[in-house]
């Protein structure tokens, strides 16, 4: 019997960010509009796997989505032993564009969830023309602080586990077992403190409150789905956030939580197939 | 139809004893806990993984590590099958005030997907009876 295999293919790319060398892992799939995908807080790339082998997807999209620095298997930089991670704006923006030129991608739509979908938001805010489109995914441009971060990152406490823990709950009850415990296991393999120092950026460094009023969808569209079951960015912090920027299409998503590209792609690509259809129709 | 709440609850030991992926990820456990509905409060003693005895309060002077308490109609949305959105988790019930968890965090955050997995066990009560 033949192999089966996936369509998508890995490679590592060498890109220096903020003067260090990092050695990017990305995976893609499928040929036409780029559309580069950002993962969660303390995941990784696989999270956009089912997206990568849609052909509703891949006839017209060139799927592309890179482990973030300290992510997946992204080289953590030289160094990386005595220092405590944390993200910020300026990094998090850097290391987007400086990947995007790396593979020369021109005008790609960016997709990003949870920490993703906030960078998006940062990315419409100061350089809209660089993009064809943006869609954030459980995205707002603040979320109150709900819970101890301590707790993410102590050697009396299994870092993977508690991180599926905590996230566990985000996915909602209708979302398949094997998608569910899929996105539960890469929460278990992220290093020691990176979902704690991403959330640093989430919970401290972005609050984008004060800018969104500067987002022109006429220069780039922007899109905005949630989960209903999301509590960490809830419907109403997403429409908080679309009620601030005009021309924003903002869509809540039945069945389905913070993740939904991974804990269940069918229920998502029920949303999302429409808004990538239209973002075809009008900008090809 | 709905199991009642105080059916739900004395059902728990035998949900968790009876599911040895459960009593897997407890192994390292033992600890007392204290769930309270409403108004009554029912403590349960853990021990590796098993619940060794579970008893309907109040018991003067009865000591735990941690508390887990919600109004009779959180519990029951937290039970349901499908619960609603933001009553299908505890640390969702608790980030909207419907849940109060307190006491020592410790065991709770070592053992949370096993605790998470215990505390939703009577869901699948609801989905025998409907």
């Amino acid at each position: 019997m033949a192999a089966k295999f996936d369509p998508i293919v890995g490679r590592y790319v060498h890109v220096t960010l903020r003067g260090r060398e990092h050695r990017i892992y990305f995976e893609e799939a499928g040929q036409g509009i780029p559309l580069l995908c950002l993962h969660t807080a303390g995941a990784d790339g696989r999270q956009f796997r089912y997206m990568m082998t849609d052909a509703a997807i891949t006839d017209h999209y060139r799927v592309i989505a890179f482990d973030m620095p300290w992510h997946g298997k992204s080289t953590p930089p030289d160094g990386w032993q005595d220092e405590e991670y944390r993200l910020t704006t300026g990094a998090y923006m850097d290391a987007i564009r400086t990947f995007s030129d790396a593979l020369g991608l021109e005008r790609p739509v960016v997709l990003g969830c949870s920490i993703g979908g906030r960078i998006v938001l940062s990315l419409a805010i100061s350089r809209a023309k660089e993009f064809r489109a943006l869609i954030g995914l459980e995205a707002a441009a603040y979320q109150t602080p709900w819970y101890d971060r301590e707790w993410l990152n102590r050697p009396d406490v299994h870092g993977g586990e508690v991180c599926a823990g905590l996230v566990s709950g985000l996915i909602a009850p209708q979302s398949p077992d094997a998608a569910r415990w899929e996105t539960l296991w890469q929460y278990m393999q992220g290093g020691p403190g990176i979902f704690k120092g991403d959330l640093y950026f989430y919970r401290v460094d972005s609050d984008l409150r004060g800018e969104i009023g500067k987002i022109d969808t006429r220069v780039c569209p922007l899109f905005l789905l949630t989960g209903e079951y999301d509590f960490s960015c809830t419907p109403a912090d997403t429409e908080a956030t679309a009620k601030a920027v005009s021309g924003v299409e903002m869509t809540v998503m039945k069945e389905l939580g913070h993740f939904p590209m991974s804990e269940n792609p069918a229920q998502f690509r029920r949303y999302i197939l429409p808004i990538l259809d239209k973002i075809r129709g009008t900008t090809e | 139809m709905q199991t009642p709440l105080s059916a739900a609850i004395e059902r728990l030991p035998k949900l968790v004893n009876d599911n040895e992926a459960l009593l897997r990820r407890g192994r390292y456990l033992t600890t007392d806990i204290m769930i309270e509905i409403g108004a009554q409060p029912y403590y349960i003693s853990i021990d590796r993984g098993r619940i060794s005895a579970l008893q309907r309060g109040p018991i003067v002077m009865r000591s735990w590590s941690f508390a887990v308490r919600g109004s009779e109609d959180a519990w029951r949305k937290f039970w349901e099958p499908y619960p609603p959105p933001h009553f299908h988790d505890i640390f969702a019930l608790a980030k909207q005030g419907a849940f109060c968890i307190d006491g020592d965090y410790q065991p709770l955050i070592t053992n949370l997907l096993y605790f998470k997995e215990l505390l939703a066990a009577p869901r699948a009560l609801q989905a025998k009876v409907q």
